[in-house]
C-alpha cells in the first residue's frame, strides 16, 4: 500500500455493496470518512452497521460466501484490489470488538503479541507502557503487567483490547459497539477514551446506543433498512452529528433519533 | 376477562392434575434409577468376577523334596546358599544357558528362589479355588484338599504380586509374569500414538481451521466419523494387508539391516493400532478446536495475525488439553484392543522383552485371551491377575485425562 496522502478523508466508500451469497446485506453506501475524527454508525438491529464495519478491515471474509462489489479507499487505494492483502489490511486498520476479548495471556504479552507478528523492531517495554498510557491503563495495571489479562475488569480488559489495538499504529480504529457489554462507568472512561485517540487516530464507530453517539461522534451514519423490502440495510443520511440529532434531513432519522421508530 | 382462564383447572381440580404429574414424574426418576442401578451392578459383577479369580486356595505339591537339596527351610536360604543349591544341581548345559540370559551372580535372591523352586523343586499345582469359596467355606476345602492331596500344601494366594508384574513370560503358570506383555502393549501404543497423534490433529486443524464447507470436505467429514465405528478386526485386515506385508522391508526392519524379522513386529501392530485410533484423534480435535472461541480468532486476526499465526499462537494452545485429553482416551481404548492384534499376529509366547520397533511382541490381552483359553486353572487364576493389571492401567490413563482436563480448563 502507497501513502498518497488523500488530505481530508481517511477512508471513502463507492457504491458499496456487501452481499453474503446472493443476499446484499449492505447496498449502495457512499461516505467519506474524515481524518481525525470519530464517526458514529447508528441503526436499528439487522440493518448492516456491523456488515459494513467489518468490511472496512476485511473481517467479512471469514464469512464464507461473502463478497463486495464497489470500493473502499484507503490513501486512494481499492482495499477489495486484487493486488492487496488482508493481512496488512488489518495491520492498517485496527478493531476492537463488541466482547472484550484479550488473548489468555498476560497483560504484557497482549500488547506485544501483536507487536512482534508484525515484525515490530522498536523496545517492547517501551512499546507496553505507551500504549498502556494510550489507553488510559497504565497506572492501573503498571504492577501487574505479567497477571493474567483475564484478571482484569471488563472495563479494563476492553481497554486493554485498545491498547493492544493501537501498540500496532493503525490509522483508523474501527470499534462495533466497544462498550456494551460494559456498566455505565466504564462506558464512559471508553468514551473519555476516544476522545483522546481522535487525536491520532480516525475512529469508526458501531453503535446501537443513540445518546453515545450523540456525546461522542463528530460525525453520524444513519443506517436503515431499504424501503423496497428487500432486507437490505443501506445508509439513509450521514453528516455532522449535531445536525443528525437536531435537523435531520430524512424522516425516519428524526422518527429515529427521536424515538418515534417503528 | 380473557375467555381462556376458563381452561385452565383451578382448586380440586388444579391439585388433582398437579398429584397426576408429580406421580409421573417420581415413575420417570424411579425409572432412571433403576438404569443407574443396573450400570453399576453389572461393573460391579465384572470386578467381583476378576477379583474372584486372582485370589483364593491353592493346593500343591513339590515334585522334588525341598530336603533333597538342602537341609534349611527353603525361605531361610540367602543369595549364595541359594546359587550353591543351582550350581550343584543343574545340569551344565541348562546352567550355562541362564548364564547367558543374565550372570547368575548378578541376579537378585528372589530371581534365584524362583529358578530352585520352577527348576530343581518344581511345583505342580493341583487346585485353585475361587476367592469367595475360599472365604466362605475354607474348612471345607482345607478338608476336601487334605483327602485328595495328602502331600500337597494349601495356601491362600494372591495370583497378582509385584513378581507376576516383573517376571517375564513362562509355560508354568505359577512362574509366568506379565512383564513382557506390559512392555508389549506400551511399546505398542507407543508407536501408536506417536503416528497417530501429529497425523490426527494435522488433519483436525485443516478440517477446522481451513478446509472450505464444500461437498468434497463434507464427504471426508463423515467419512471420518463412519470410520471411528470401523470394527477393530477390520482394521487387522488393514494393518495385516499393509503394515505386516505391503510394507514388510520396512517393518521388518530388513530396510534398516535387522534380519531374524518378518513384518509381525511390534512396529506394524502400534501402526495398526494408530490408524485404528486415528479416527478418533482426529474427531476428538476438532471438538477441542472447536471449543476454542471465535472471539479469540478475530482477536488475533484484528491486529494482522495470518491464519497460520493465529493457529500456532492461539488455537492450537488453547485446544492442547482437549487434544491430548482425547488421545488418551484414544490410547486407552488402543491398549485393550485384542482382534486386529490376532490378525497383525501378535506372538503368545515370548519371555524377551521387547527391545525395538522391530521385535516380536506380545501385549496384555493377548496374554489374557491365551491364558483364558488353556485348560488348567492355575492359567485362569493368572489371566484374572493380567485383567486386574490392564484395568489399573486404563483406569489410571483415563484419570491422567481427567486430571488434564481439569487442570487446563481454560474460562475465555
Amino acid at each position: 500500500m502507497q501513502n498518497i496522502q488523500s488530505p481530508e478523508y481517511a477512508i471513502e466508500t463507492k457504491n458499496l455493496f456487501i452481499f453474503y451469497g446472493s443476499f446484499a446485506a449492505v447496498s449502495e453506501v457512499n461516505m467519506k470518512i474524515e481524518k481525525q475524527k470519530i464517526t458514529a454508525i447508528i441503526g436499528p438491529s439487522g440493518c448492516g452497521k456491523s456488515t459494513l464495519l467489518r468490511a472496512f478491515n476485511r473481517m467479512n471474509d471469514f464469512v464464507p460466501s461473502s463478497y463486495v462489489t464497489g470500493e473502499i479507499l484507503l490513501h486512494g487505494q481499492n482495499l477489495y484490489g486484487k493486488d492487496i492483502d488482508p493481512v496488512e489490511v488489518r495491520r492498517k486498520i485496527g478493531m476492537v470488538f463488541q466482547k472484550p476479548n484479550p488473548f489468555p495471556k498476560s497483560i504484557y504479552e497482549n500488547i506485544t503479541w501483536g507487536a512482534r507478528i508484525n515484525g515490530f523492531k522498536g523496545n517492547m517495554d517501551e512499546l507496553v507502557e505507551q500504549s498502556l498510557r494510550g489507553a488510559a491503563l497504565w497506572d492501573e495495571v503498571k504492577d501487574k503487567l505479567r497477571k493474567s489479562a483475564y484478571e482484569l475488569s471488563g472495563g479494563q480488559q476492553q481497554r486493554l483490547c485498545i491498547a493492544r489495538t493501537i501498540a500496532i499504529q493503525p490509522d483508523i480504529i474501527l470499534m462495533d459497539e466497544p462498550a456494551s457489554a460494559l456498566d455505565p462507568i466504564s462506558t464512559l472512561r471508553i468514551e473519555e477514551l476516544m476522545q483522546e485517540l481522535k487525536k491520532n487516530y480516525t475512529i469508526i464507530i458501531v453503535t446501537h446506543n443513540m445518546q453515545q453517539a450523540a456525546r461522542v461522534s463528530d460525525y453520524t451514519a444513519m443506517m436503515m433498512l431499504e424501503k423496497d423490502g428487500s432486507r437490505s440495510g443501506t445508509v439513509i443520511e450521514f453528516s455532522e452529528t449535531k445536525r443528525i440529532f437536531t435537523n435531520p434531513k430524512d424522516k425516519r432519522t428524526e422518527d429515529y433519533v427521536t424515538g418515534r421508530f417503528g | 376477562m380473557n375467555p381462556n382462564r376458563g381452561h385452565y383447572p383451578e382448586g380440586e381440580a388444579l391439585h388433582r392434575s398437579l398429584n397426576g404429574r408429580y406421580r409421573s414424574a417420581s415413575i420417570w426418576q424411579a425409572l432412571f434409577f433403576s438404569a443407574l442401578v443396573v450400570a453399576i451392578l453389572s461393573l460391579a459383577a465384572l470386578l467381583y468376577n476378576v477379583m474372584d479369580g486372582a485370589f483364593g486356595y491353592v493346593a500343591f505339591e513339590y515334585k522334588n523334596d525341598p530336603s533333597e537339596f538342602t537341609a534349611k527351610p527353603l525361605d531361610d536360604l540367602n543369595k549364595q546358599e541359594l546359587l550353591d543349591i543351582l550350581t550343584a544341581n543343574l545340569s551344565s548345559g541348562a546352567f550355562k544357558k541362564l548364564e547367558n540370559d543374565k550372570a547368575m551372580e548378578k541376579r537378585s535372591r528372589p530371581d534365584l528362589y524362583t529358578l530352585v523352586l520352577e527348576r530343581l523343586i518344581q511345583i505342580d499345582t493341583k487346585q485353585t479355588w475361587s476367592m469367595t469359596d475360599s472365604i466362605l467355606h475354607s474348612k471345607d476345602i482345607k478338608a476336601e484338599a487334605a483327602a485328595k492331596y495328602p502331600k500337597a500344601k494349601l495356601e491362600f494366594r494372591s495370583w497378582l504380586t509385584p513378581v507376576f508384574l516383573t517376571t517375564p513370560m513362562s509355560s508354568k503358570a505359577e512362574f509366568a509374569g506379565v512383564r513382557t506383555a506390559i512392555l508389549g502393549s506400551l511399546w505398542m501404543v507407543g508407536i501408536a500414538i506417536l503416528f497417530a497423534l501429529p497425523i490426527g490433529t494435522g488433519a483436525a486443524v485443516y478440517l477446522q481451521e481451513y478446509a472450505n464447507k464444500n461437498f468434497i470436505n463434507r464427504v471426508i467429514q463423515t467419512n471420518i466419523n463412519n470410520l471411528a465405528g470401523v470394527p477393530s478386526i477390520v482394521y487387522g485386515m488393514l494393518g495385516l494387508a499393509i503394515f505386516v506385508r505391503a510394507l514388510e522391508p520396512l517393518t521388518s526392519g530388513s530396510l534398516f539391516g535387522v534380519t531374524d524379522a518378518n513384518g509381525r513386529t511390534i512396529l506394524s501392530a502400534g501402526l495398526t493400532m494408530g490408524t485404528l485410533v486415528l479416527p478418533l484423534i482426529i474427531i476428538n480435535a476438532q471438538e477441542a478446536i472447536k471449543a476454542v472461541p471465535d472471539s479469540l480468532r478475530q482477536a488475533a486476526f484484528g491486529v494482522g495475525a495470518t491464519r497460520w499465526q493465529t493457529v500456532w499462537h492461539h488455537v492450537l494452545p488453547n485446544a492442547l488439553p482437549g487434544i491430548l485429553t482425547g488421545s488418551i482416551l484414544a490410547v486407552s481404548r488402543a491398549i485393550g484392543e485384542t482382534a486386529p492384534l490376532i490378525v497383525v499376529g501378535a506372538s503368545t509366547f515370548i519371555s524377551i522383552d521387547p527391545d525395538g520397533p522391530f521385535s516380536k511382541f506380545t501385549a496384555l490381552p493377548i496374554q489374557i485371551y491365551q491364558w483364558t483359553t488353556r485348560a488348567q486353572s492355575e492359567f485362569h487364576a493368572i489371566a484374572a491377575g493380567a485383567i486386574i493389571v490392564l484395568l489399573v492401567l486404563l483406569l489410571t490413563l483415563n484419570a491422567t485425562a481427567i486430571l488434564l482436563r481439569n487442570r487446563f480448563q481454560k474460562k475465555y
